[in-house]
């Protein structure tokens, strides 16, 4: 009965498991998914960006971000901060309007909502009179002024929301001081634009979807001027002087107007279709910038040519003779322009265009000769070709780090070195513990580094496979090739490029050494590229070699894909991480495990058919084995992705339906009221629910078998020096665990450093294990004589980790998605394991060491296994006892992709795609934690009367801003420091054996 | 005494023919003899009839290793499952002959002739709504053979009757060990497998629960007939639902620790060292230290649950038609062992 007794509760261990684990989700990395809306205070110098899931995100300057989320997850539509405030407005699409503050709190500040409230009209009225088209802020921060479908005004006291009934500007009213001959009561009908004075707080500018424009005054509650236009209206903007202003239309036009005191109604000064004479889209928004020079910038969205360019997104620039059509490859969604916000100052004097498309943010620089793009720090659009696998690497010795971050800065030379201007707020958040770098692989052959190690996820350099191959885009086709006397004058900006030339290109599979700067990179077509890290370019032929997995099988007949083709001759590599070595399999299946060992400069690859083993110091195959059982006809003719993509697309395409369906049913001023919706919405979710009784999922039951397909499928691959034969002699080893839950163990002979050129590499297989559930083999570990796991490749050669003890006797792990087990070695017998599925139902998905350390004291960290379930729960198990210590829910298990894309780091953080451009950042760990921790200072304002109040509160903004930028500078700098300091003797040794290698 | 010959795989013929042959081959024309056989998973099985035979036949991989034993000295407990663990007392009911002079004419196999292909368990603790049912899948190539759903079923609860969701068998394969047992049936709703309860998981996890217990499944279940019911004086026939429901927490630690210790023994790995020779070596791998390579004696001893099979045996020839045969016929006393050439093809 010992057996079923429950482990003792130990209080020693309870304590010490609460100061070594601990779950938070720290920080989303890269670009909000479906984001809707756009907002920014000139004030705080903080951007907000509002999605379709009600998510609303403030980024001010690297490291200050905020989030926040409506509880009712519907799309922001609108996003207005509360002049010189630490507050601002959503409007979301159920018309309910949300205030947020940023408060102090614990020494940092938080976004929180503070406040509800939805405009409600008088008993029996239609939907729309409430609607909300327009909302505007006012200077004095004590009303919102909302513009309704009805053409009513409403004004609602802040921050209690406090509807002032007697202040409602309705079109009655407006039109009482009109001549009946040009208008009518339908003229009044949808407000689409309201804009304050910028001199005059009393009056604000109304504009009616029907081309009315109206200029009221709020004291005397008249209409002081009105305009009319002759074509819808699309949006209002104030010249800085409040003596003229701008409107833009359906058609594709703007119009200035003059402000002046003694004529009621006024002719436009000016009208341009910028893109004319043939018919043109609407231009949506519009800036009029003033300059010293005289010559101002007219910047607007769209009004583009209808026929022939009507489906580009497009923002133009209009400067004197320059002209560009800023050209994105996704909608945009809002855009803003930094400009001198000193109302002293006589001028706009734009610096930046901030564009929010829905895949990217693009912010072009208005100051410098042609218009160069900034490179932002944050916000990066991950997915700009899908994400097909990630890679994390702890701790990275700084001269790698400065090695890669020169490559990657020759990479950016055709961006402006205008410093961030989105600025606002101060981030206190102590150093980044480590340099750590994120490595995502891309559907379009790219390889990407991430600087992970804190807050603001920072591309650092992109490596590029497609050079080796040859395929039918030209490499040298730039984006920004702009004819001479082309019109429209469209130049391409942005990176998201979802459309990939050749999906045989996408990256499967990326192993980097971080100690020797050999890179293994494997893709969808069964390509093994092995690189090598050089700080000029070069030219060079790329050796080649083929695998032939198959070889000792006969009659069988690829139907996948077939290889990619290589160049031939010599090949151009700019500075980076550049191929030196191809290995080719055959058949060129999708590769689905790599390993590389850089100190016996061996490379491990597998595929569903099997595995081999490459040297790539003498660039020869060592052996290749096949793991594909005879009868499994399904992995034998046709790449696994076939049956994957098949899956996805119809995946997305259900999703489509749904989110058609949902958008049809939110979208703006339909007939339908709330009930409707809901009726429609239940009789929805019931059709579904019919559906799914009418067909019911079944589940076959069935014991695994040898004959199951894809068994051969070989899942990891493990180096490892131990003992393989016998107790006495430890030798190099390589181990491969297969979907059908087989384990080879090969024993390797690396000939020593002086005959390495000399002397093959030999292999022979020493041990083969079938585990008899024949769950797929996820994991591999050899763990020493002190249970210790063994170190990396080089880690013990740059003294940065124990040798690994030889004495006491070695012992296997091997974790298969339903159980993990400990054997003896080198006579394999079972020594312990630990049953998963068996017992709770969940399978493991990602598996990995990681070591944690405890936040009570520095001298104690230990390692235990990491572990993601299919169920999206991460469960901590200790090691060599396998234990469970803990277990989180992380991800929901519906989400598979969220839990596909997750990677452990060797310190216990994690990350997982939470949409196709966004990592969440988690931590298990209570010592290694990197989240946001930044602080917005409220400048003091003390007066009401903003026009007298502003130019310090402004003055006070903008001198805080360099400074910003310089304590960035610095901090950066003592972080270098700092590492140097910590480890230095480490890193010259790092140094020296790098370029002693080379 | 061995003897080695050959058959014709496709066309064994009838058992009286193979009866006269192998009285034949061993030179014993009017010795009244008892036929048994190891099958593959090393238990040694009766051969007394044309359907036994043609078992024996079709399951021979390649060798079929036949023990013939003299009748008037045969004890029929030597054969079923655990026949050589039991070998001891079969040797002593060997030297203490009983009188067996009078036989049936037709010889029906005793119940531990024949492998379990499943139980039911557990009757004392259980529910009578209840059926705790064991699929042995280690030792038939039959697939397990069913479909489960998600479903739901009405229980009693402190607020009434409650609809909740629930997984169902709702499909079994005709042939199938689940279908053979009889003791599933469609609609039938789980409760447990290999005594953890499944209310609160997904179907997803039922399904992958199942799998990894696959090979020594135990399901609980509430029976979609409940006229078929184990009916105890204990209780009176009208108590359900909720009565059930209560019953059985308490008993779950209970079965947990009676499963685990039953399926121990059929989880062992295989290891095969040095793939250059064709040298399997199974391992039994127990917490107490290694064992060293079994010779194949210790096989047939051991591997009777083990579930993998001998290595001398898979290694060997594989002629296409026929098979060959060995025959070994214990005799009372130390004997030696010769092997005849003897080989003859029908």
């Amino acid at each position: 009965m010992r057996r079923f007794l429950r482990p003792g509760h130990d209080p020693v261990r309870e304590r010490l498991k609460r100061d070594l684990f601990q779950f938070n989700k720290t920080v989303e990395h890269g670009f909000p998914h479906q984001p809707s809306a756009l907002g920014y205070s000139p004030f705080l110098r903080l951007m907000a960006i509002g999605t379709r899931s009600g998510a609303i995100k403030l980024y001010g300057a690297p490291g200050v971000e905020f989030m926040g989320l409506h509880e009712e997850n519907n799309t922001v539509m609108q996003i207005h901060f509360i002049p010189d405030q630490c507050q601002l407005v959503t409007l979301l699409d159920d018309n309910s309007l949300h205030l947020w503050s940023l408060k102090q709190h614990g020494g940092g500040s938080e976004l929180r909502e503070e406040n509800r409230f939805t405009l409600k009209g008088p008993p029996g009225s239609p939907p729309s009179a409430t609607q909300v088209t327009a909302v505007l802020a006012h200077s004095s921060r004590e009303v919102l002024y909302l513009g309704t479908e009805s053409g009513n005004i409403f004004v609602v006291e802040l921050p209690s929301f406090q509807v002032l009934e007697d202040r409602t500007i309705t079109p009655e009213a407006v039109l009482q001081r009109i001549p009946e001959d040009n208008c009518n009561r339908r003229s009044c009908e949808l407000v689409e634009a309201l804009q304050e004075h910028p001199k005059n707080p009393d009056q604000i500018l109304i504009g009616y979807s029907r081309a009315l424009i109206v200029l009221w005054d709020l004291q005397n509650n008249k209409a002081i001027h009105h305009f009319l236009g002759s074509q819808q209206l699309e949006n209002l903007y104030w010249q800085r002087d409040g003596s003229k202003f701008i409107s833009c239309h359906y058609d594709g036009s703007y119009t200035q107007w003059p402000v002046s005191s003694d004529s009621r109604q006024s002719e436009p000064l000016e009208n341009t279709v910028p893109y004319g004479p043939f018919p043109c889209k609407a231009i949506s928004k519009i800036y009029w910038q003033t300059t010293k020079n005289g010559l101002p910038y007219i910047i607007f969205q769209g009004g583009m040519p209808r026929a022939s360019y009507g489906d580009r997104h497009s923002i133009s620039v209009i400067h004197g003779s320059q002209q560009t059509a800023f050209d994105f490859t996704s909608r945009v969604i809002d855009f803003f322009i930094i400009f001198s916000s000193d109302p002293a100052a006589e001028f706009d004097d734009p610096s930046a265009l901030v564009v929010l498309a829905e895949e990217e943010l693009v912010v072009i620089d208005l100051k410098s000769a042609g218009w160069p793009a900034v490179h932002p720090p944050y916000l990066a659009s991950l997915h700009c070709s899908a994400i097909t696998c990630s890679h994390h690497v702890s701790n990275i010795p700084l001269k790698l780090w400065e090695r890669i971050i020169s490559a990657g800065s020759k990479q950016n030379i055709h961006y402006s070195s205008m410093p961030w201007p989105i600025d606002g707020g101060t981030n206190i958040a102590p150093d980044p513990p480590q340099r750590d770098l994120l490595l995502t692989g891309h559907e379009d052959g790219t390889v990407r580094f991430w600087d992970a190690s804190g807050v603001c996820l920072h591309l650092l350099y992109k490596l590029s496979t497609v050079r080796v191959f040859l395929t039918d885009a030209d490499p040298n086709d730039n984006m920004n090739t702009l004819g001479e006397d082309e019109w429209p004058p469209l130049r391409k900006v942005g990176t998201f490029d979802p459309y990939s030339d050749d999906p045989r290109l996408g990256i499967q599979k990326i192993y980097l050494c971080k100690y020797s700067g050999y890179l293994a990179v494997a893709g969808t077509a069964g390509q093994v590229l092995v690189m090598e890290l050089n700080d000029e370019d070069a030219e060079h032929v790329v050796d080649h070699a083929e695998a032939d997995l198959l070889q000792d099988q006969e009659g069988y007949r690829w139907k996948g894909h077939e290889k990619l083709k290589t160049r031939d001759g010599p090949v151009r590599f700019e500075a980076g991480f550049q191929p030196f070595v191809l290995v080719q399999c055959q058949p060129p299946a999708v590769v689905t495990s790599l390993a590389l060992h850089s100190e016996w400069k061996l490379v491990a690859f597998g595929t569903s058919h099997g595995f081999g083993l490459f040297d790539h110091q003498q660039k020869r195959l060592v052996f290749v084995k096949c793991t594909l059982h005879p009868s499994d006809q399904l992995a034998l003719e046709g790449p696994l992705s076939r049956v994957k993509s098949l899956k996805k697309s119809l995946r997305q395409s259900f999703r489509r339906m749904r989110r058609s369906r949902v958008s049809s049913r939110k979208r703006r001023g339909g007939g339908g009221n709330a009930s409707e919706v809901q009726e429609a919405n239940a009789k929805f979710d019931q059709d579904a629910l019919q559906e799914m009784e009418l067909a019911p999922v079944q589940r076959k039951i069935e014991a695994r078998s040898a004959e199951d397909s894809f068994t051969g499928f070989v899942r990891t691959l493990y180096f490892a020096d131990t003992f393989l034969r016998d107790s006495s002699r430890h030798c190099p080893s390589l181990w491969a665990g297969t979907n059908g839950g087989t384990v080879y163990a090969f024993c390797l002979r690396v000939p020593p450093a002086e005959r390495r050129m000399d002397e093959p590499v030999r292999a022979e297989q020493a041990k083969e294990i079938q585990l008899m559930h024949r769950a797929p083999v996820v994991g591999i570990l050899v763990l020493d004589g002190r249970s210790t796991p063994l170190p990396e490749p080089l880690e013990v050669a740059h003294d940065l980790s124990k040798s690994p003890d030889m004495q006491g006797s070695h012992q296997l792990l091997v974790v298969s998605e339903e159980q993990f087990k400990v054997f003896t070695l080198p006579k394999v017998s079972s020594k312990l394991k630990l049953k998963l599925t068996a017992l709770e139902g969940c399978r493991v998905r990602k598996v990995t060491v990681a070591n944690f350390g405890s936040c009570k004291t520095d001298d104690y960290s230990e390692n235990d296994l990491a572990v993601l379930t299919n169920l999206g729960d991460i469960q901590i198990i200790s090691l060599p006892f396998l234990k469970l210590q803990i277990r989180y829910p992380c991800i929901r298990k519906e989400d598979v992709s969220g839990i596909a894309s997750c990677v452990f780091t060797k310190y216990g953080q994690g990350f997982y795609l939470i949409s196709p451009s966004e990592f969440e950042r988690f931590s298990l760990s209570t010592k290694w934690l990197v989240e946001p921790r930044c602080i917005v200072d409220m400048p003091e304002v003390t007066s009401n009367n903003h026009v007298h109040n502003k130019p310090g509160t402004e003055n006070a903004a903008r001198k805080s801003s360099p400074s910003d930028g310089g304590e960035d500078e610095r901090k950066s700098g003592r972080l270098m420091e700092h590492a140097l300091l910590n480890d230095e003797k480490v890193l010259k040794e790092i140094q020296s054996t790098l370029e002693g290698g080379r | 005494e061995f003897r080695r010959f050959s058959l014709e795989r496709s066309k064994p013929g009838k058992f009286e023919e193979f009866y006269g042959l192998l009285q034949h081959v061993h030179k014993i024309p009017n010795v009244d003899v008892l036929v048994g056989y190891t099958d593959i998973h090393g238990d040694l099985l009766p051969i007394n009839n044309d359907d036994n035979y043609h078992k024996a036949v079709s399951t021979a991989n390649p060798l079929l290793r036949i023990f013939i034993q003299r009748k008037e000295d045969a004890d029929y407990s030597a054969f079923g499952t655990d026949t050589m663990t039991r070998k001891k007392n079969v040797l002593s009911n060997v030297l203490r002959p009983d009188n067996h002079k009078k036989k049936p004419h037709i010889v029906i196999s005793m119940p531990q002739d024949f492998r379990p292909v499943s139980s039911i368990i557990d009757v004392d603790i259980l529910p009578e709504t209840h059926r705790r049912v064991r699929l042995y899948k280690y030792g038939t190539d039959k697939p397990l053979g069913f479909y489960i759903r998600d479903g739901s079923s009405v229980r009693v609860t402190p607020h009434g009757l409650e609809k909740v969701p629930g997984i169902f068998i709702s499909r079994l394969v005709p042939g199938g060990l689940a279908q053979s047992t009889g003791l599933l049936a469609v609609n039938d709703e789980v409760l447990e497998v290999n005594g953890i309860e499944v209310s609160g998981k997904s179907l997803d996890q039922v399904t992958d629960m199942m799998i990894a217990n696959s090979r020594n499944l135990i399901i609980t279940v509430r029976p979609a007939n409940q006229r078929n019911n184990v009916v105890r004086n204990s209780r009176t026939s009208g108590s359900s639902g909720q009565s059930t429901e209560s019953s059985l927490p308490s008993s779950a630690p209970n079965i947990l620790g009676h499963l685990q210790a039953e399926e121990e023994s059929d989880e062992e790995d295989i290891i095969i060292e040095d793939s250059g020779e064709p040298q399997h070596i199974p391992k039994a791998a127990p917490t107490s230290g290694s064992i060293e390579s079994l010779s194949q004696i210790e096989l047939l001893h051991e591997s009777t649950q083990n579930g993998f099979l001998p290595s001398g045996q898979t290694s060997l020839n594989h002629s296409a038609g026929s098979i060959s045969m060995e025959c070994e016929v214990p005799e009372p006393g130390p004997k030696s062992l010769e092997e005849d050439g003897t080989i003859i093809t029908l």
